[in-house]
């Protein structure tokens, strides 16, 4: 299901990058395993509409997700990270994957998200995410083993 | 050229006037009919080859009908490219959230009021200071309105109707919005839970991004026999309100892209683009998504009612008056997909036409409209960007003959946001706006220099076109005084 070799290497250093969208946000998002590009992923997600460098962890919330494929696994994983934001309003700043499992013909994952409530008087966001979508996503091997993302979102 | 856009274009695209481009059947297997692109040539310099793809994409669904279009102010989206129109037989076509959006149903509605621009304007800077705070606006931002369970069903049934029952609005308000208000359509039983609950707190909320409320004033009138039954005339103050279905429409589109993701897969369908999950509009998945797409639709216009509702109760503290003749001119939907009669190669047919990014323009005489605007056509609302003026439009027979009744949305994007906050600076802009008699209230300043002017096609370019093509005609132009935007 996850495409390998592919000729972009993920970099040691950087866990995401944003790329050209006219109207939308694009991103790609890397780590050394799939667990780490789907974190890092959260992170590119969350950090379109607010820096969440300097925010605590305070509250967590536990997330399970089945999907029939990878990618769609990508997909529900931001997209309840963004359903959690709006209703529990929580900024979420760190994430945790325990393991991504193909379990019969579905892939699983279980994770937790953790961040600090919405404050209106500190938080400034910027655009608001409405959804995450299908459209050029990407869940890619490189030639040194690495992981990398790719995932348009909805502004 | 703007960037991620290709200078090829132009070599793909046929010329068959000055402001119709077609894609041909070749440029893509599977196409089953033309692209059809509505730009001027100067346009054209500023289109994506993204947007190609996504028109070439529409074009290989099933059950298309004429052409897979694209209006003036096209820019690529996903899925269907923003501007996007297409037409689905009912019979033997699809139905795709795809060619809805996420946003369902975001759409423009202007009040007018009996001010002057000399009276409002010496005080600009306090009215959209009040309008700001009473209109909740940016990313979580708290609704005023504590809608309970039932009064949400009720909006996903009734939308601005249920609004005005509910002492937000006058019975005229609906009569003046596109489908009276709400499509009958809706079922909230196929409205998920995640929906509801992201609907529920954000019901009275504007939103972020390209939304906004703003207050406008006729800078110049086109057609004055057309603008006296608008209720439009030179000087006068009116007010636009932009925006949508919020996180309810937003996890709709959502949760039925993965129904129908599945539905694809079962039916046999075969897609360029995952985005265009679709399903035959009849069968049970395709239904379930229009009827619970109708439930996020009507939630949008009960939202824009209870907001109109907001900013007549701030207009009359303000000016300490109640009789403003604040009215409800029209309200459109500019992402819907709806069953709607057009003829094609003389032959009447129910097609579902997808407009994401359009807005429907009916023509005089047609049924669906107003009675009190049959004569002339509907009022067709193109807002422009931040700084640049909007446009109210008359429908023509013209555009049910080229475009299923449909014209262009807005300015249309030619700079990534993230790209305007790098060339922009949202003070700056603030204080240039200023100087040209444009009061902008934000959130902080980042979110205006996303919003800048220069993101945007010229609105007038865009307009044009739609005008010289005739699918829609000029009435007034609709000059900024003041914007809030969250």
């Amino acid at each position: 299901m996850i495409s390998r070799g592919s000729d972009l290497e993920t970099d040691g250093g950087k866990k995401y990058e944003y790329l050209y969208h006219i109207a939308d946000a694009k991103f790609r998002a890397f780590g050394p395993t799939l667990e780490e590009a789907f974190e890092n992923a959260a992170l590119a997600l969350f950090n379109v509409m607010i820096n969440t460098s300097n925010l605590e962890a305070l509250e967590e919330r536990k997330i399970e997700i089945t999907s029939p494929d990878i990618k769609m696994l990508l997909v529900e994983w931001l997209s309840e990270l963004l359903y959690l934001f709006e209703v529990d309003e929580i900024i979420f700043s760190e994430f945790r994957i325990d393991k991504i499992e193909k379990k019969c013909e579905d892939f699983s994952l279980i994770g937790k998200a953790s961040g600090v409530p919405i404050d209106l008087l500190y938080h400034k966001f910027d655009t608001q995410v409405k959804a995450v979508t299908f459209h050029e996503l990407e869940v890619e091997q490189d030639k040194t083993g690495g992981f990398w993302v790719q995932v348009v979102v909805d502004t | 050229m703007a960037d991620g856009s290709t200078k090829d274009a132009a070599s793909i695209l046929r010329k068959v006037n000055d402001y119709t481009w077609d894609i041909p059947m070749d440029y893509k297997p599977g196409m089953r009919v033309p692209g059809r692109i509505f730009v001027s040539s100067k346009l054209l310099e500023s289109l994506e080859h993204d947007t190609l793809t996504q028109v070439s994409n529409v074009a290989t669904l099933p059950g298309i009908q004429k052409f897979a279009m694209a209006m003036p102010d096209a820019h690529s989206g996903y899925g269907f490219p923003i501007g996007g129109v297409a037409a689905f037989d009912r019979d033997t076509g699809i139905i795709s959230p795809g060619g809805v959006g996420y946003d369902i149903n975001c759409g423009v509605r202007i009040i007018k009021t009996n001010l002057t621009v000399d009276e409002v304007r010496p005080g600009m800077k306090e009215l959209i200071e009040l309008l700001f705070h009473e209109i909740p606006s940016g990313v979580g931002s708290k609704s005023k309105l504590r809608a309970s369970d039932s009064e949400l069903t009720d909006a996903f049934l009734h939308g601005a109707k249920w609004a005005v029952e509910s002492g937000y609005g006058v019975k005229e308000d609906v009569e003046h919005c596109e489908e009276n208000g709400y499509m009958k359509i809706a079922d909230p039983s196929k409205v998920g839970e995640k929906a509801r609950k992201r609907g529920k707190p954000q019901f009275g909320t504007l939103g972020s991004g390209n939304h906004f409320l703003e207050v406008q004033y006729v800078d110049e009138v086109y057609d004055p026999e057309v603008a006296k039954v608008f209720g439009l005339h030179k000087g006068q103050v009116t007010v636009m309100i932009h925006c949508g279905s919020r996180g309810a429409g937003h996890q709709i589109c959502d949760d039925y892209l993965k129904i129908l993701d599945r539905a694809t897969h079962k039916y046999g369908i075969q897609l360029p683009d995952r985005q265009l999950a679709c399903a035959p509009a009849e069968s049970t998945e395709g239904q379930n998504y229009y009827k619970a797409m109708a439930a996020g639709a009507n939630y949008a216009w009960a939202n824009r009612q209870v907001i109109t509702h907001w900013v007549r109760e701030a207009f009359a503290r303000f000016f300490r008056r109640d009789d403003l003749s604040m009215d409800l001119i029209y309200d459109v939907a500019h992402n819907v997909a709806k069953l709607e009669e057009h003829t094609i190669d003389n032959e009447k047919k129910m097609v579902y036409v997808h407009r994401k990014g359009a807005t429907r323009a009916f023509p005089p005489g047609h049924p669906d409209i107003p009675f009190s605007y049959r004569k002339v056509g509907q009022p067709v609302l193109i807002p422009g960007s931040m700084g640049t003026p909007s446009f109210v439009l008359h429908g023509t027979q013209k555009a049910m003959e080229l475009t299923f009744g449909s014209a262009c949305h807005g300015s249309g994007r030619v700079s990534s946001r993230g790209a305007a906050k790098r060339e922009f600076h949202g003070e700056t802009i603030q204080k240039e706006l200023a100087a040209r008699g444009i009061s902008v209230r934000a959130t902080h300043p980042s979110i205006i220099a996303e919003e800048a002017p220069g993101v945007y096609k010229p609105s007038e370019d865009v307009v044009d076109v739609v005008h010289q093509l005739g699918i829609a005609r000029k009435v007034v132009k609709l000059m900024p005084i003041g914007v809030a935007k969250g």
